[in-house]
């Protein structure tokens, strides 16, 4: 199977609905003449043109907005946020208008739109920079969010997140732009509110999604050398719709769970998970299920402070054994 | 910008400018005929044409004062913002509508979808919260939709709206049609930001000829209890658009004859460029600002009856009478015919039933299995 990285393969998904479909386009900032901050989209403006493939001046609320509108008379934007960050100035439009204007219109309209960018930390951006707003979006109902972390998943879920009529949030993990990944040729669209089983294990079930996801895979790697335990790793893509169904299942079989998000504890989409495996399969718990946050500050520059403020595969590690009730140091 | 030097004096209200009486008539009128000529006769004299636009602003009128009623009678809930004083405004501009083209509105939206032809019934049944309602009881007065008829909604967030408004025009010339946009919006949302980022892009994208949006500025003095003049140091508001590269013009947006000239010369100016233009329409809004501004602190008795002397109904009243079009007893008959029109649709609103509860879960995503609310 051909390997491609993130980066390609996000290109790759907007490339070949750009091809198939007229009606998509793209805007944003710096992604035509200078190829996109991360260069995502290197060479679309000749490719695709200028018409299909907008420069737009830093006003993340009015081309959002404006994106919003072609959406809801038929077109398919999809627009770029820099990064994530820059979408406060942008939420108005995205929670009043492209969530909820399909319902305050009686079902009149649809809002068919993706925006897309780079999400979460670990490239020593700092406190401004640096944000995971699954939660935040996850929040209100009317958008999709979806947050892939392999090359396969990322061109995927750009192919169904463009042919959605929904409007779709969608999270990059940004700080794997260049990681590789097998991408099977072709249509390999994948749907939305289906998590991944990344590793399959018995002992124990770590969740999570986005870059966190690897982080757990190491760590599962790690029980199992280190303690023999066997680690289950669900990764799930998708947080709306979400697929408790999943999750549920793995929790049976392991009796054990841990949640492993990069954002802040509270308020968060760890603390969703708890509350569904605690409604669904609470007689099938062994140990009540632990969440792993990043730290309750905001993002700091210096290198060993970020790591600090992130889930370390140490911290996992620990809440493995600490719901598989091994000892834990302290 | 054009300046039509319609607006002479000023007089110190609680910071509200009151036009003077327009003199622009006649000149106007001569304008219109000479650029009408071979489009089929002049907008602004023909008199059945007038009557007609009469009909329209009586029946905003009485609708709008049913409202208020119903509000007061507990049959409609939430906010009510009424057109009250501001008719000539989007009945002249709404005059230009063709086919295909698309309206956008803030919340002062009623007569913007009545004017589409969107059956005041539905529009009534939306405000008192039926499931005969024109979006099924779940957008409410600062809502209304009538996609088929162009109407692409009323929305409660001033300002958020105008980029929506930028975004169709570009997707009407990405299509390759000559639709155009109406993109109507308050003196209010002048300030905020969505406004400022929304008419660059629309300059911007105008020079390609992918922009034709037509920017209606209702400048009713205030938003809400604000008036212009203690929102922004400088009150031109048509000037504003200057920053972006849109030209624009204002007009005496209590004269029907005046808006009209105004409104189709700049929709086929739009229509044939492919770039904004905006239109600043002086008005005043007698009502008071929603159903719940008991008080009205921030403004004079005075004032209100200076600008209620200009009403724009009252004007063309007095011009059908003047130019022998209508008399009194045809003046009244209007008025009636339009009563009963009214209270028909407050009888269909008010016996309609409620959305059943099965509607509380459509229409918040489209495409795929029914939505419950638990799949997150």
């Amino acid at each position: 199977m051909p390997e491609m990285t993130y980066r390609e393969a996000l290109r790759a998904g907007m490339a070949e609905e750009m091809e198939r479909d007229e009606k998509v386009l793209l805007m944003g900032e710096d992604i035509g003449v200078y190829g996109g901050t991360h260069l995502i989209t290197d060479g679309f403006l000749d490719r695709f043109g200028k018409k299909r493939v907008i420069d737009t001046p830093i006003a993340e609320g009015g081309f959002t907005g404006a994106a919003i509108g072609m959406a809801m008379l038929g077109l398919k934007p999809v627009v770029e946020m820099m990064t994530w960050n820059f979408s406060f100035l942008a939420a108005d439009q995205i929670i009043q208008n492209a969530a909820k204007v399909r319902y305050f219109s009686g079902g009149q309209v649809e809002v068919p739109l993706v925006i897309r960018g780079p999400n979460g930390g670990g490239v020593q951006l700092s406190a401004q920079h640096t944000h995971s707003l699954e939660n935040m979006y996850g929040h209100f109902p009317g958008l999709k969010v979806v947050s892939p972390v392999t090359p396969n998943d990322a061109k995927g879920m750009m192919l169904t997140a463009i042919r959605d009529p929904n409007p779709v949030i969608f999270l990059e993990a940004g700080a794997l732009y260049g990681t590789k990944g097998e991408v099977p040729d072709g249509d390999n669209a994948v749907e939305f509110g289906k998590a991944r089983v990344a590793r399959e294990g018995t002992d124990v079930t770590l969740i999570s999604y986005g870059r966190q996801v690897n982080l757990c895979v190491r760590v599962a790697e790690k029980l199992e050398e280190e303690d023999g335990v066997s680690a289950e790793v669900i990764d799930l893509r998708s947080l709306r719709p979400f697929d408790s169904e999943t999750i549920v299942e793995s929790v049976k079989k392991t009796h054990r769970a841990v949640a492993v998000q990069e954002q802040w504890r509270w308020f968060g989409v760890a603390s969703e998970v708890a509350s569904i495996i605690q409604e669904q399969a609470f007689d099938y718990l062994d140990a009540p299920v632990i969440r792993v946050s990043g730290a309750e500050v905001p993002a700091p520059y210096a290198r060993n402070l970020e790591l600090a403020a992130f889930p370390s595969e140490e911290a996992v590690a620990q809440a493995a054994r600490q719901v598989l009730y091994q000892e834990v140091s302290a | 910008m054009v300046f039509c030097g319609l607006y002479k004096a000023s007089f110190k209200g609680k910071g509200a400018t009151v036009p003077a009486e327009s003199e622009n008539t006649a000149d106007g009128a001569v304008e219109t005929q000479e650029q009408q000529q071979g489009g089929g006769g002049s907008v602004a004299t023909d008199g059945d044409r007038l009557v007609e636009l009469y009909k329209k602003m009586v029946l905003i009128r009485t609708f709008e004062e049913a409202t208020q009623r119903g509000f007061r009678q507990g049959k409609i809930g939430g906010y009510l913002h009424v057109y009250i004083g501001q008719e000539a405004v989007a009945t002249g501009f709404l005059d230009a509508y063709k086919e295909g083209d698309r309206v956008i509105t803030a919340y002062r939206d009623h007569p913007h979808v009545l004017l589409l032809g969107s059956d005041p019934k539905a529009v009534m049944a939306e405000l008192y919260g039926k499931g005969t309602g024109i979006v099924k009881g779940k957008g409410g007065s600062m809502h209304l939709f009538d996609v088929e008829k162009g109407f692409m909604g009323g929305y409660g967030i001033v300002g958020g709206h105008i980029p929506l408004g930028v975004g169709f025009a570009y997707a009407q010339r990405y299509e390759e049609t000559d639709h155009i946009t109406q993109l109507y919006l308050g003196d209010g949302s002048i300030s905020n930001g969505a406004f400022h980022e929304a008419v660059n892009l629309s300059g911007l994208w105008g020079k390609d000829g992918m922009n034709p949006c037509l920017f209606i500025v209702e400048n009713n003095q205030y938003g809400m209890g604000t008036s212009v003049e203690r929102t922004t140091a400088m009150t031109d508001l048509a000037a504003k658009f200057d920053a972006y590269g849109v030209e624009n013009e204002k007009v005496d947006g209590m004269d029907i004859e005046a808006v009209l000239e105004v409104a189709h010369r700049a929709a086929d100016r739009v229509r044939e460029t492919g770039k904004p233009y905006a239109v600043e329409a002086l008005t005043y809004r007698t009502a008071p600002h929603g159903a719940a501004d008991f008080f009205e602190k921030y403004r004079t008795k005075d004032e209100i009856k200076q600008w209620r002397e200009r009403d724009p109904i009252g004007q063309l009243e007095q011009k059908l009478i003047e130019r022998e079009v209508v008399d009194e007893d045809g003046i009244e008959e209007i008025k009636n015919e339009m009563k009963e029109t009214i209270q028909e649709v407050v009888r269909f609103a008010d016996e309609s039933d409620e959305p059943p509860l099965e509607e509380l879960y459509t229409d918040v995503y489209t495409g795929g299995g029914v939505y419950t609310g638990e799949e997150g």
